[in-house]
């Protein structure tokens, strides 16, 4: 029997459900090439700071003026340049490159700190030949003055925006610190998100004993990540129903973790750190896992699979809502020196 | 078509015109001719195409003989070429120019002229370089203004293709060079009519070819020689004619009127002035202001100086005159005149000796210099010129522009002429800093008047010779007439202070005129800037009825986030105040100008300008005159404890006061004391270094660091205590020798400049605040006066006995006494934490051959120097020759030294009878290998001087002269320095040779892989993949292994450092390379700002550097007896080499223009480290002895330490 793997994701048909995340190897074109090769559904381009953008022009002016008019015999330390290409220039030629070369959907991925720089680099994204955009919601809030409310107002604003300047097909990338996270995300999809990404990874710093110095630090996911965009997938996917597409991230590394992000409800299960970890040839490692599972479960389809767990298709829905592990009958049965009140 | 205007200066002018007219640009760098080989770099690397649509390859050589070599070859295929130098670098060029010029070869130089060094180096413009080449057989063109320098540009390759000779064409160093002026563009089209194609096809039909062979080049005998070279004749002959002929045709394209002379001036002038170059706008303006007051004078410029034009000379003097000034921009010793006076007798004197003479009378003719390095030279020493003409006796062979009271040969300045200010122009004056974008402001404001409305505009601009803290000098001109005056501004309708520190350093309003506009950055707002100006600048204000506005510019440029660039928040309050433009029209203009020329660099640099452009005009304020000051203080800018000749003159050159002084003034050889850095309290830190003494762990490594000796470390006895004042900081030293003695680490405010460098090294920090370390920036102006007392009683204590001191440790070596101290180098330079360290362990006894570079610059350039002096007056003695032959020089001292030694230690035994065996025998027998056998070494040096001056009757002569070599039984180390531009290229032959000579010489390459105090230009140090100068799309190649060639050798020490990285290795390093009795060099890798880094902390840049394997550490100390000399001091690349050139502009620079070309040269530097660690690996394995030592006694002083010494491993 030979399973069908093939998935739609944004409108988007897939081959297969095991997507290559957000990640900095998805920037060359050669790696991307592997993926395609490895089997990837569809590969998502890392994203494109627009703060990353604007650090650049700045820091780079001041360097190139460090130093001048100042000595007779040194006016200047560089050649004059005409043309700078700059990080959203690169950004986008390397989008071209990528989807010339590749038969599966490129997703390009975008952050950015104003309305303005949404739209123009979403645009830009589009007319580079991007399949769909990802927009990563990415932000730490630190100002107390600012309310929850203002935030999420302010975000739903941004998708609308950008909305309202593609036809792309469009998918929200999220973090899951948000007080009232099924009501932001059906918030998000009324803004215009043609689905969801759940969820983003955080890099979070560190401190380095040594040096006694606060340390950028980022380290790759386990499968036991798996279980918070899991459960949100399970809980949102019958709520925003069958049209919204819900990508599960964070904690994918083999064909079981495929496996439950696609029962619990997602059109995709994308991964990231498992590539970083094995190389491109890891898309092949966890497909090969998830068509191996599905045959010898006797399933047909990846649709035949999606959603089966989801949080309407399980016995107990309330398992996806608890937040402490709570004793219940029937799940667990009381050792013997227990006392029958407790 | 409409005539194209635009503002430009010089350099680009010339270079412009070379370009498009050539196919092979051999290039060098050298101030200031540079800019001319950047621009055709840039455009090559841009693919820009010249006048046959083919992109000119232009070749960086390894020195300008070798530019001149390649441009030779070039020529003898057949192709175009031009080159572009001055100064030193045309007398290496002309071996080649007699070459290509008796191939009758057509070939352009263009020429910044520059001094030629001769007592001392001088960057600035005059005549002595061309005028040194001119029996080439070159003719010679001087242009007079930015827009001849075009112009003759154009003539010059034009007529070359015609007459077969090759042509100099030469504009004044900075003056022309640097002058940013508006003039009128040629176009494609003049160049085309000029240059005709027959004359390329023929000149290329010349070119060898194995289709047509020919010889070139034979070796010629008594025979034919003389007869061959004459056979050239016709063609020079055929110059003057050619060139008239060209002029002729451009100025019939043009409508400026160009000749071989030209004469200006009355009809019937009886006194006339000979000119070339820019002195010609000011004898011009003096003589139309003499005519306008009814004088009959006159003048003649002179453009095509060689053939010298006599007959055109003859016939365009008046046949009134009755006396001639001639008047060259250089000096000759010793010739009866200088070459244009001499050329001008001749021809006067030969025409008059003809069938029909010109003049009814000789006219009398005298000789005068003026202008030498850029001498100003104005209206008020013209003047004079033709005052003298109309004595019955005028001097002669007399100077102008200077006062001479030693040969009493000048001529005075009259400071009552006053030549009429041409109606409408506007007179500017900006004073800044190097680090505020001042003078670019002023060169974009030029040219927004220029290019952007009928008014002719002019830049010129001053710097001085510091690289930290640099002041600069804007003189600006506007107006509806062409503008002429090639000098500075004296009179001034508008004056800015960018930097309200200065209006105490110089005389900020010295050149105001009455009533004019003074435009102030000041932070007291405009309330309170009255009360806080210098009484004196109060004084002005109020003499000469000034109105004064006031903005805080830095607190506008913080407000937009533009740092210390306050340009554009000052440039729209200079067109505001100055009304040269309507206010909307000003600004709207300097928006669009900010568009074009940010605009590549991203839309938030845009963005920030334009919220600088709008804020500033709300922050401008008029502030209303206050009341007199009671005194007007002028505060003394040295303490009068300084020396006599540091308050003479020293200070004066400091002040900006250096035109003034006397020519007996000064030394008549060059030679000054060392020491006077201290002199020059520059005050330029924001921030300073203050200790906390809780935390310190003793580790000197802010002291090893820091680039200026700005923080130091002593340690003493207790019981000093007792003589500092009670809030003077100390901590008990750690040590297992001294017991009982304090240490304390003190910042001298004053000389800081603010770098931050040794903050970021700290390894100290707080237990209850990490980011609180031993020692942390804090405000300047909080803490300057405590410091400053401070480190005025920290100067006062002891330095320490160095016999005591482990200098093999870097708290040792940093407590020895730094004899480099306050360079002017860049803040957070790479290269002067190295030659500080030499200087403390070797600094008493050594002496220095330094290269022409920034070493050579903020080592040696006036007024003052950081060579410096200990107490017993002890120091090292420097001294610079050339850029080229710097270790070659070194070598000649070290032969000398040793010859010296030789013949102290003969005169020595020959006198033991008389000063006592057994003192002979401690000073013979004194190995002298460690600061304590020194120090007794200079004991019983002392006592045999006191033992030869009692010495008389027929050993007196022998005792004389052992008393004058006495110092000489003091080993003393020779230190060869320099850059890596002197190291890998123009000097490398010379390296080898003083590598090869087996002598005990040290040479220490400051490598920071670029040209860096001429800007940036790319070296063979310079690595693969980074962008420099010369280099404008990225060196392919990879960076020269120095070391290895030394190595090769055998017997040579050779290191490669990182003070950085490793400052243990550093330090190990200096001193087994000082202790080698033969030949070292030591590779210091030297961040440098061209590198594109935050200076800040760039020495913890420097550890990615070794971690990467970018740059390896090594050791190789060569022996006699064998085992295994290369000694890898650092650990297997650990970090991607990405991680390290990511932090550079150099490299990033290319990401952002090339990226494709970048990633490819990224993986092979990536390729390369791998393999050079590899390699290195090996060679740690590989055993080698050099037999051939013993046989080479030369190699070893008489009584150096025994080879391999100090053979310790870095822990």
């Amino acid at each position: 029997m030979t399973v069908d793997l093939s998935t739609r994701y944004l409108g988007l048909e897939l081959r297969s459900p095991i997507v290559a995340s957000a990640s900095p190897l998805n920037r060359d074109p050669e790696n991307t090439a592997k993926l395609e090769e490895a089997g990837a559904g569809a590969i998502v381009m890392p994203s494109l700071f627009e703060e990353e953008i604007e650090n650049e022009e700045i820091e780079l002016a001041a360097s190139l003026e460090q130093g001048s008019e100042g000595f007779a015999e040194a006016l200047d330390y560089f050649p004059e340049v005409d043309t700078f290409i700059g990080e959203g220039d690169r950004y986008l030629r390397t989008l071209e490159k990528i989807k010339g070369n590749a038969s599966v959907p490129i997703i390009a991925s975008l952050n950015a700190n104003s309305v303005g720089g949404w739209v123009r680099f979403a645009k830009l994204m589009a007319d580079a030949g991007a399949d769909a955009l990802e927009l990563n919601l990415y932000r730490i809030s630190v100002d107390r003055t600012r309310s929850a409310a203002d935030i999420e107002d302010e975000d739903l604003e941004l998708i609308a925006a950008v909305r309202a300047a593609v036809n792309l097909p469009l998918a929200v990338k999220l973090s899951p610190f948000y007080s009232a996270l099924a009501n932001f995300a059906g918030r998000a999809v009324e803004a215009g998100a043609n689905g969801l990404v759940l969820f983003n990874r955080f890099y979070q710093p560190d401190i380095d004993l040594e040096e006694l110095a606060v340390v950028p630090r980022v380290s790759l996911s386990h499968s036991s990540e798996l279980r918070l965009p899991m459960r949100w997938t399970a809980i949102l996917r019958p709520q925003l129903g069958p049209e919204v597409a819900i990508a599960a991230s964070s904690g994918v590394h083999s064909g079981e973790d495929a496996i439950k992000a696609l029962m619990v409800g997602a059109d995709v299960a994308m991964t990231t750190s498992a590539v970083l970890r094995g190389g491109p040839g890891k898309i092949a490692d966890i497909e090969a896992e998830t068509r191996a599972w599905l045959e010898e479960n006797e399933y047909s389809s990846v649709t035949q699979l999606r959603g089966s767990a989801s949080q309407g298709s399980v016995e107990d829905p309330g398992t996806f809502e608890r937040a402490q592990y709570i004793r219940t009958l029937h799940s667990w049965s009381a050792p013997s020196h227990r006392t029958p009140t407790a | 078509m409409a005539q194209k205007w635009e503002c430009l200066d010089g350099n680009e002018a010339a270079a412009r015109i070379a370009y498009q007219l050539s196919e092979v640009i051999s290039i060098y760098p050298i101030t200031p001719a540079s800019p001319m080989a950047e621009n055709c770099d840039d455009w090559a690397a841009a693919s820009k195409p010249n006048m046959w649509g083919l992109v000119p390859d232009v070749v960086e050589m390894q020195s300008e003989a070798g530019a001149a070599g390649a441009l030779h070859g070039a020529l003898q295929k057949g192709a175009l070429g031009t080159t572009f130098t001055a100064s030193q670098g045309l007398l290496l060029m002309i071996p080649n120019m007699f070459k290509i010029a008796g191939e009758l070869t057509p070939s352009v130089i263009h020429v910044s002229a520059r001094t030629i060094a001769t007592h001392a180096l001088s960057i600035f413009g005059d005549h002595s370089d061309v005028m040194a080449a001119r029996s080439c057989g070159w003719a010679m063109l001087a242009a007079a203004s930015v827009q001849e320098v075009q112009d003759l540009a154009l003539v010059a390759h034009a007529a070359t293709l015609r007459s077969r000779i090759p042509f100099l064409h030469f504009f004044e160093g900075f003056r022309l060079s640097h002058e940013v002026d508006k003039i009128a563009m040629l176009d494609g089209s003049d160049l085309r009519a000029l240059v005709r194609e027959q004359d390329v096809l023929d000149f290329r039909a010349r070119g060898m070819s194995p289709e047509d062979p020919v010889l070139r080049g034979t070796a010629q005998n008594p025979d034919v020689f003389f007869q061959a070279r004459e056979a050239a004749n016709p063609y020079m002959d055929a110059v003057k004619g050619i060139v008239a002929e060209v002029m002729a045709e451009l100025s019939e394209r043009t409508g400026r009127q160009l000749d071989l002379v030209t004469y200006t001036g009355a009809p019937d002038a009886e006194r006339v002035i000979l000119i070339m170059g820019s002195g010609t706008g000011a004898v011009k303006e003096t003589v139309e202001t003499m005519i306008a007051a009814g004088e009959k004078v006159g003048m003649v410029q002179v453009r095509l100086f060689q053939p010298f034009p006599s007959e055109e000379l003859i016939a365009a003097l008046p046949k009134t005159v009755k006396s001639i000034a001639v008047l060259d921009r250089t000096k000759e010793p010793g010739a009866i005149g200088e070459p244009f006076y001499l050329e001008t007798v001749v021809a006067i004197h030969e025409a008059m000796g003809g069938d029909e003479p010109p003049f009814k009378v000789v006219p009398r003719i005298v000789g005068g210099r003026y202008g030498l390095s850029s001498k100003e030279f104005t209206p008020q020493m013209v003047k004079p010129i033709y005052d003298e003409l109309a004595k019955d006796a005028p001097s002669n062979h007399f100077t102008v522009g200077i006062y001479d009271d030693v040969t009493n040969l000048s001529l005075p300045i009259d400071k009552d002429f006053v030549r009429p200010r041409p109606e409408g122009q506007v007179q500017a004056m900006f004073f800044g800093l190097g680090s505020d974008g001042t003078v670019g402001a002023n060169k974009a404001s030029v040219k927004i008047i220029g290019e952007g409305t009928d008014l002719y505009s002019q830049g010129h601009f001053v710097y001085d010779s510091k690289k930290s803290g640099a002041v600069t000098v804007s003189h600006l001109r506007f107006g509806p007439a062409q503008i002429e005056s090639t000098y500075e501004i004296y009179a001034a309708d508008f004056i800015a202070c960018h930097q309200f520190g200065l209006l105490a350093k110089m005389p900020v309003l010295a050149r105001a005129k009455q009533g004019a506009t003074f435009l102030l950055n000041s932070p007291y707002g405009p309330d309170e800037t009255w009360e806080h100006l210098p009484s004196s600048v109060r004084q002005q204000i109020i003499d000469k009825d000034i109105e004064l506005y006031v903005i805080d510019a830095f607190a506008v440029a913080g407000e937009v986030g533009m740092g210390n660039r306050i340009n554009t928040v000052m440039q729209p309050c200079f067109f505001k105040l100055s009304g040269v433009l309507p206010e909307d029209e000003a600004i709207a203009s300097i928006k669009k100008f900010v568009e074009k020329n940010y605009g590549k660099r991203g839309e938030k640099v845009v963005q920030r300008n334009y919220a600088a452009i709008d804020l500033s005009l709300e922050r401008l304020h008029k502030v209303e005159t206050g009341p007199a000051p009671a005194t007007v203080e002028i505060p003394a800018l040295v303490p009068d404890e300084a020396p006599d000749f540091v308050k003479d003159v020293t200070a004066r050159i400091m002040a900006g006061e250096g035109d003034l002084l006397p020519v007996s003034a000064f030394p008549v050889d060059g030679t000054f004391k060392t020491a006077t850095t201290k002199w020059e309290k520059r005050a330029i830190a924001q921030e300073i270094p203050v200790w906390d003494e809780a935390i310190c762990i003793d580790c000197g490594k802010c002291a090893i660091v820091c680039p200026h000796a700005a923080i130091r470390m002593k340690v003493y006895p207790e019981a000093e205590l007792s003589n500092l004042s009670s809030d003077f900081k100390s901590k008990d030293f750690r040590s297992r020798d001294l017991e009982n003695y304090k240490l304390t680490i003190q910042v001298s405010p004053d000389d800081c400049t603010g770098c931050g460098v040794c903050v970021d090294v700290c390894p100290a920090k707080s237990k209850t605040e990490v980011k609180h370390k031993s020692i942390n920036m804090q405000p300047f102006m909080e803490h300057a006066d405590d410091e400053r007392g401070r480190w005025d009683e920290f100067l006062s204590i002891p330095e320490l006995d160095r016999s005591v001191i482990a200098r093999d440790t870097i708290k040792g070596s940093q407590v020895l006494e730094p004899l480099f101290e306050f360079s002017g180098a860049c803040a957070g330079c790479g290269e002067t934490p190295y030659v500080k360290l030499v200087s403390q362990l070797f600094g008493d006894r050594m002496i220095v051959a330094n290269a022409t570079g920034c070493t050579s610059i903020y080592g040696g350039n006036l007024p003052t120097t950081p060579w410096a002096v200990n107490a017993a007056g002890h120091g090292p003695a420097w001294n610079n020759s050339l850029f080229e032959d710097n270790a070659e020089f070194g070598l000649g001292m070290r032969l000398a030294l040793d010859i010296q030694t030789q013949q102290a230690k003969v005169l020595l035994k020959k006198l033991a009878p008389v000063v006592g065996e057994d003192l002979v025998s401690e000073i013979l027998d004194n190995a002298q290998d460690s600061e304590a056998k020194i120090a007794l070494q200079r004991e019983a040096v002392a006592k045999l001087r006191e033992a030869l001056k009692g010495i008389g009757g027929g050993q007196k002569a022998d005792a004389d002269s052992l008393l004058s070599l006495s110092g000489d039984l003091i080993r003393t180390g020779v230190w060869i320095m320099g850059g890596d531009g002197w190291a890998y290229d123009i000097g490398f032959g010379g390296v080898d040779a003083a590598l090869a000579s087996g002598r005990d010489v040290n040479i220490l390459v400051l490598d920071t892989q670029v040209y860096s105090n001429t800007g940036g230009q790319a070296s063979k140090a310079t690595p693969r993949g980074a962008v420099a100068k010369f280099a404008a799309a990225g060196k392919s190649s990879g960076r020269k292994d120095l070391g290895a060639i030394a190595r090769a050798y055998g017997n040579v020490y050779v290191a490669q450092i990182a003070l950085g990285a490793s400052d243990t290795q550093t330090n190990k390093a200096m001193l087994e390379a000082e202790a080698w009795p033969g030949p070292s060099i030591i590779i210091a890798y030297s961040h440098c700002i061209a590198h594109g880094i935050d200076m800040s902390t760039s020495m913890t840049h420097q550890k990615d550097a070794v971690k990467s394997g970018f740059w390896p550490l090594y050791r190789y100390q060569p022996s006699e007896a064998g085992g295994q000399p290369f000694k890898l001091d650092s650990k297997a690349p650990s970090i991607p080499i990405s991680d390290f050139v990511s932090a550079e502009t150099r490299f990033a620079i290319l990401h952002r223009t090339q990226p494709e070309r970048a990633a490819e040269l990224a993986a092979l530097s990536q390729a390369d480290a791998e393999e050079r660690w590899h390699y290195y690996s090996q060679l740690a394995d590989v055993e080698r002895s050099i037999p051939h030592l013993e046989h080479e006694p030369a190699a070893a002083p008489p009584d150096g330490p025994a080879a391999g010494s100090g053979k310790e491993e870095v822990k």
